[in-house]
């Protein structure tokens, strides 16, 4: 099978956010592959366990993005694709994503295309389902099961808590939910195998793109933080007292009850 | 002629859901002189759920009835998104960004080659631009956008944007349009129930989330009960659910849900900073923790330290009280 993982670089979770000039402060954060997308690569290397075929990892980035591409390789992934925007690009959105990835796809024979359910800096979860209508394949988004007989695909999806079972065929791109597997960490030899491993760049030029095929649809103006939080009020006396007061708070004060 | 605005609607178990009423909110906001054309898709008849979109500030509504709308797929949805959209051409779209919502939107934009801005939690009008706030980084900061052309395409976070008044006196045509869906690739055999209360976590007004210190999945059974009485849905940090309590599909956090409700309880969660992402807009917070030193006190509004199976009980009977 060719499988291929859609890869974004994300904050590390534990990472402060703070805001300069409208924008994301990003000098000096520490970067991880998007949780969700890590369920992507190593569903991907299950199925090729599996069904034999090739694992190509890209991502659309910057060149420090060759290290979750390589970590990628590490946990076992056959190949990786870097699609360069950094000299190209000031503003992409997701149409601008979409249409990048579509290009690359265009000659591509593909059978599975895995990717996250959601990035967790951005959230829109776009960028999936509009490469599949774009490339004209079927889609199934939040995927928590995926087992592939032949052509035929059978996938268990999460719906807001409930499971869909699927039928679908081959080629179709999924989005990754969690419970979908327990992504396996990088070992020591497949860590010294990456290193060796095959990894291309490519410019939007080399796609023949130019930046007004991918010019964005949308535009973002300015970032702010959310008002900090007053610290709030921890209750004392006898607990029986506390939850009489809590109650009366949440039904006085502020209305919830 | 006004301009249309669609409101893509949707019907669960035969109710239409509040986010679908918070869309129509949301399209007057985006144009007051709109005219908003709801459309409800389903596999069955719609002509009353039709009328009580009218109620909540829809000016007409058109329903398509097929079989192979049964349940929903993109593909059957988007077929008939479509050739609705051909038919009206509406200069924009607002829908609820619930799993239909975030599965079928993007699909819709890319055939209109269109932008999206989803999870929208406010709008705001600046000039002549409509500027659509939604939070980035789970809620660690917020995002103003634009759309670059005249093409409008929303997806609303639930709870953020408050429904209009219903008013029983809006009167609406409600249209059944004939559309023939074709045969889908993706079909959904079944489906299995697990969400037992029927209250959807990213819906619900109040919730009761479990983490570590509930410390069995029997320790969940007081949370569940409180939040029967309040009418809320259960929630649970990823450590109640890496331990087993609980389903992942409760989970709350970075990766997991992401709520606001009106009420939040954290009980036994010590407030990682991925858990926090998930929950700390919601309106008001309690932490219940045997642990005075927890994160979580420092973003709760009102804390008590103590045992959690000593707490609960008592606050169900304190709200049984003050409920009855």
């Amino acid at each position: 099978m060719n499988i291929y993982v859609l890869l974004k670089k994300t904050f590390d979770t534990e990472e402060k956010i703070t805001v300069q000039d409208g924008r994301i402060e990003d000098d000096g954060a520490e970067f991880i592959i998007n949780p969700y997308d890590e369920y992507a690569v190593e569903e991907a290397i299950v199925q090729r366990d599996k069904h034999g075929g090739e694992v190509t990892v890209v991502t659309i980035g910057d060149e420090d993005s060759e290290k979750q591409l390589r970590t990628a390789l590490a946990m076992g992934a056959d190949k990786a694709v870097l699609i360069n925007t950094e000299e190209d690009l000031e503003d992409g959105d997701q149409f601008t994503t979409a249409k990048i990835l579509e290009a690359f796809f265009e000659d591509r024979e593909v059978d599975l295309i895995l990717a996250g359910n959601v990035a967790i800096d951005e959230a829109s979860g776009q960028v999936g389902p509009r490469l599949a209508e774009l490339l004209g394949i079927s889609c199934v988004t939040t995927i928590t099961s995926l087992s592939v007989d032949g052509d035929a695909v059978a996938i268990e999806k999460d719906v807001e808590g409930d499971v869909e079972i699927i039928e679908t065929s081959l080629p179709v791109l999924v989005t990754c939910q969690q419970g979908l597997n327990d992504p396996r960490y990088p070992s020591l030899p497949g860590i010294m195998k990456a290193k060796k491993k095959p990894l291309e760049e490519l410019e939007i030029d080399d796609l023949d793109l130019d930046e007004d095929d991918v010019e964005a649809k949308t535009k973002t103006i300015d970032i702010f933080l959310p008002p900090e939080k007053e610290a709030g009020k921890v209750l004392e006396g006898e607990i029986e007292d506390q939850v009489k007061e809590l109650v009366s708070l949440l039904k006085n004060d502020k209305k919830v009850l | 002629m006004s301009d249309k605005l669609l409101v893509i609607g949707e019907v669960r178990e035969n109710d239409i859901r509040n986010v679908s009423f918070e869309a129509i909110a949301a399209a007057k906001q985006i144009d007051a002189d709109a005219e908003i054309v709801g459309v409800l898709l389903s596999g069955s008849d719609l002509t009353d759920a039709g009328e009580e979109l009218i109620t909540y500030g829809a000016d007409r509504v058109v329903t398509v009835t097929h079989d192979n709308l049964k349940s929903y797929t993109s593909e059957g949805y988007g077929q008939a998104i479509l050739e609705i959209i051909d038919e009206l051409s509406p200069k924009g779209i607002v829908m609820g960004h619930t799993s239909i919502g975030k599965d079928l939107t993007p699909k819709i934009a890319s055939r209109l080659s269109a932008g999206l801005i989803s999870d929208v939690v406010d709008i705001e009008k600046d000039g002549a631009d409509t500027v659509y706030i939604r939070p980035i980084y789970s809620g660690k900061a917020f995002e103003k956008k634009i759309f670059e052309d005249d093409f409008t395409f929303v997806t609303i976070r639930p709870n953020n944007i408050p429904a209009l008044a219903k008013d029983e006196s809006r009167s609406g045509e409600v249209t059944g349009k004939d559309i023939d869906i074709k045969d889908l690739r993706t079909i959904v055999k079944d489906v299995v129930r697990k969400s037992a209360d029927g209250i959807d976590l990213s819906e619900a007004n109040v919730i009761v989330a479990g983490g570590r210190g509930v410390k069995s999945a029997d320790g969940f059974k007081p949370l569940y009960e409180l939040a029967e009485v309040l009418g809320g849905a259960v929630g649970a940090s990823r450590g109640a659910c890496d331990a087993d309590y609980c389903d992942y599909a409760l989970q709350i956090g970075q990766t997991g849900k992401v709520v606001t409700p009106d009420l939040y309880i954290a009980v036994g969660i010590s407030g990682a900073i991925q858990h926090l992402a998930g929950m700390s807009n919601s309106k008001v917070i309690v932490a219940i923790n045997k642990d005075a030193e927890s994160n979580i006190f420092n973003i709760a509004d009102y804390g008590i330290v103590g045992d959690l199976f000593e707490v609960i009980p008592l606050l169900i009977e304190e709200i049984k009280k003050v409920k009855a």
